[in-house]
């Protein structure tokens, strides 16, 4: 079984903090890392590989540095990791993203493709069923559990929604987005931390893989962000006198109104 | 050309799911801009008659698919099922609910049919040529973003649950019901369901507290913590603690906020009897909206609050026990 795992860098979101006076994102220093429920995809291809024999490669997207993503991917324990980069690729929205990559597991050849369900930054959750539709294979989304049959020789998963859980059987090719809560990923271990140095990082670029120029980056994006703006801060700070019953109602009512109950 | 503003109308056992409803009324708002219909397509096994529901709430065509292939959520009957309708019909927008149903089908589709997709919206305008201005949250909720998709019908968003609002049902409202029938491609469906099982509804107020939504949060002002468990099971939130009670055995570690305990950033933080200590504070101020009740109108926990109420904890408990 050949898995590819798509791992996507990410700025640590949980540290971005918005500057109050220019309303921006402050961004620097803040630290890249592997995104976490991608993470954990890895860790579910290395368990797969350890049960029932399996190859995993990691895939990444992005610029040259998303090479250290990759690298730690392989000092936890991934056989390959490839890195598709190029100009042309820039600007891509999910569906010209989900192209490009789809693109590079059809050259790589996969049996099951692993996605995080959702990247902390884009936050869209789009790339992964995308992938699955442009390799014309099936899809299983938001994984809470991933086992392997070896006797009807089929994945069986457990798939959440918000108010049940199905246990689902898929035989031959398939992709599969991963819930961070599946499992924690195990730590980089030394042996394969001093390993990873010997492997290559393979580089993908346009040049390599078919795909139609005016389907990726910008131009073959068929959404585009017309603006941006930094949240606004509900500053309000109200302190009230009330009595019992009329508390209970105004926290009743803060509540609704952001639709938390 | 393309046209007509269409809501997936998500159901599950049959039962038309809320969102469902709050994109027909959103639908209702941008058709009345642009002149054009809103359709409802409904897929589901022995449904047929919630379409009725469906224009009540604002839809002036159904388009529903009665099948058993569609019993249960799987991705590529619904796919199928929804492409072939929009290849057909060629509507100018399709909405889906964000919900883990919408969030697996929305993508697949707009792949097959090489169209912009725009996830998890909280807003969405359009201008009288029916171009849809998506509004959308990013980065953990950091950013906001305002999408568009100029050149590629139908223009797709999957829409937060709770955001839009609903009509006032009308049961004289009249609309076409269509039977649709779909030619299946049994061998691309590929996945099988062993089995499904409902969440019991038991909450989980022992979950942990950085993934709960909503935080019931005790200090040493709190006598008796049950209630508070109780007010957490209603709002399905978790319990969470000052290190005051820990530290006196009432509540596990597990549970304490704040500098030697955890940091939490829940969608609600509602303490109960906390003064707002330095340490407490450095766990919960990035909360996204902070309650706090307090007897005592200079506690610190104040400084950090969005709506403060100088009350009694515990009877503010019992009564939001009461009322929820
Ligand atoms: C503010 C903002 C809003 C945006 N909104 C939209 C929008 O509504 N619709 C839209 O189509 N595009 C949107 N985009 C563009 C989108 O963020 C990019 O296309 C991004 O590269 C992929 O989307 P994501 O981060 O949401 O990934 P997700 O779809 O959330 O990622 C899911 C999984 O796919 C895999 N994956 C994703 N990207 C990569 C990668 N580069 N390399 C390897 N694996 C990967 C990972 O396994 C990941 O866990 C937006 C961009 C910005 C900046
Ligand atoms: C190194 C260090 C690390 C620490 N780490 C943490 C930590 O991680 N987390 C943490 O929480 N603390 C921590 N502390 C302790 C912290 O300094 C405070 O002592 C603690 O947070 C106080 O808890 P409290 O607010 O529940 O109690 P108190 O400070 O005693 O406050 C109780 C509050 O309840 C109010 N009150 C009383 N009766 C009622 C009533 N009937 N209704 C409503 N309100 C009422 C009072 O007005 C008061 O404001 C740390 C301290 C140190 C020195």
């Amino acid at each position: 079984m050949k898995i590819i795992v798509c791992v996507k860098q990410v700025p640590n979101t949980t540290e971005i903090k918005i500057d109050p006076v220019t309303n921006t994102l402050k961004r620097d220093g803040v630290p890249s890392i592997i995104n976490p429920d991608d993470k954990t995809a890895i860790d579910v291809a290395l368990q797969l590989k350890e049960k029932h024999g399996a190859q995993v490669c990691v895939l990444s997207m992005g610029p040259a540095q998303a090479e250290n993503a990759l690298r730690e991917a392989l000092a936890m324990g991934a056989d390959e990791a490839y890195l598709l980069t190029d100009r042309a690729f820039a600007g891509s929205d999910t569906l010209a993203t989900s192209t490009i990559i789809a693109a590079a597991i059809k050259k790589l050849g996969a049996d099951v493709v692993l996605c995080g369900r959702q990247a902390i930054d884009g936050d869209t959750a789009q790339v992964g069923p995308q992938i699955a539709e442009h390799l014309g294979v099936p899809q299983i989304t938001y994984a809470a559990a991933i086992d392997y049959d070896e006797e009807s020789q089929a994945l069986i998963v457990k798939r959440q929604f918000e108010d049940r859980v199905q246990t689902l059987q898929v035989k031959g090719k398939c992709l599969i987005t991963v819930l961070s809560t599946l499992c924690k990923p195990r730590y980089m271990n030394v042996w394969d931390i001093v390993n990873q140095d010997e492997k290559e990082v393979g580089k993908i670029t346009f040049a390599d893989i078919e795909v139609n120029p005016a389907d990726i980056g910008l131009k073959g994006s068929p959404t585009k962000v017309k603006s941006t703006a930094t949240k606004q801060f509900d500053k309000t700070i109200e302190t009230l006198e009330l009595d019992a019953e009329s508390a209970a109602k105004a926290i009743v009512d803060a509540l609704k109104q952001r639709h938390l109950i | 050309m393309a046209q007509n503003i269409w809501v997936f109308c998500e159901q599950r056992d049959g039962e038309i799911q809320s969102v469902a409803l709050e994109l027909l009324g959103v639908a209702k708002e941008l058709a009345t801009k642009t002149g054009e219909k809103v359709g409802a397509i409904l897929l589901g096994h022995k449904i047929k008659d919630k379409a009725q529901d469906l224009i009540a709430y604002g839809a002036d065509e159904v388009h529903v698919v009665d099948d058993k292939e569609l019993a249960c959520f799987l991705t590529e009957p619904y796919a199928q099922a929804t492409a072939q309708l929009a290849k057909q019909y060629q509507p100018s927008v399709i909405l889906f609910g964000a919900t883990s149903i919408g969030r697996d089908l929305a993508p697949r589709l707009s792949a097959r049919l090489k169209t912009g997709l725009t996830a998890d919206c909280t807003k969405l305008e359009n201008d009288e040529n029916g171009n849809l201005f998506m509004t959308r949250p990013a980065f953990g909720g950091n950013l906001f973003a305002t999408i568009i998709c100029p050149d590629h019908r139908p223009q797709m968003s999957t829409v937060r649950p709770g955001v839009m609002k609903k009509c006032e049902p009308d049961y004289n409202r009249k609309g076409e019901v269509v039977e649709e029938k779909i030619e299946w491609d049994k061998s691309k469906f590929g996945v099988t369901v062993i089995e499904e099982i409902k969440n019991d509804d038991s909450c989980d107020i022992d979950g942990k507290i950085e993934d709960a939504k909503i935080l019931v949060s005790c200090g040493r002002g709190v006598k008796d913590v049950a209630p508070a468990k109780e007010l957490a099971c209603k709002v399905k939130g978790a319990v969470a603690a000052s290190r005051a009670l820990v530290d006196v055995g009432v509540m596990d570690h597990s549970r304490q906020v704040g500098q030697t305990g955890k940091t939490v950033r829940p969608q609600a933080y509602l303490a109960f009897g906390i003064s707002g200590a330095i340490q407490h504070l450095a766990g919960m101020e990035e909360s996204e909206f902070i309650v706090a009740v307090n007897t005592d109108k200079s506690a610190p926990i104040f400084k950090v609050a969005n709506l403060g109420i100088v009350a009694d904890a515990a009877a503010v408990i019992k009564n939001l026990n009461k009322l929820l």
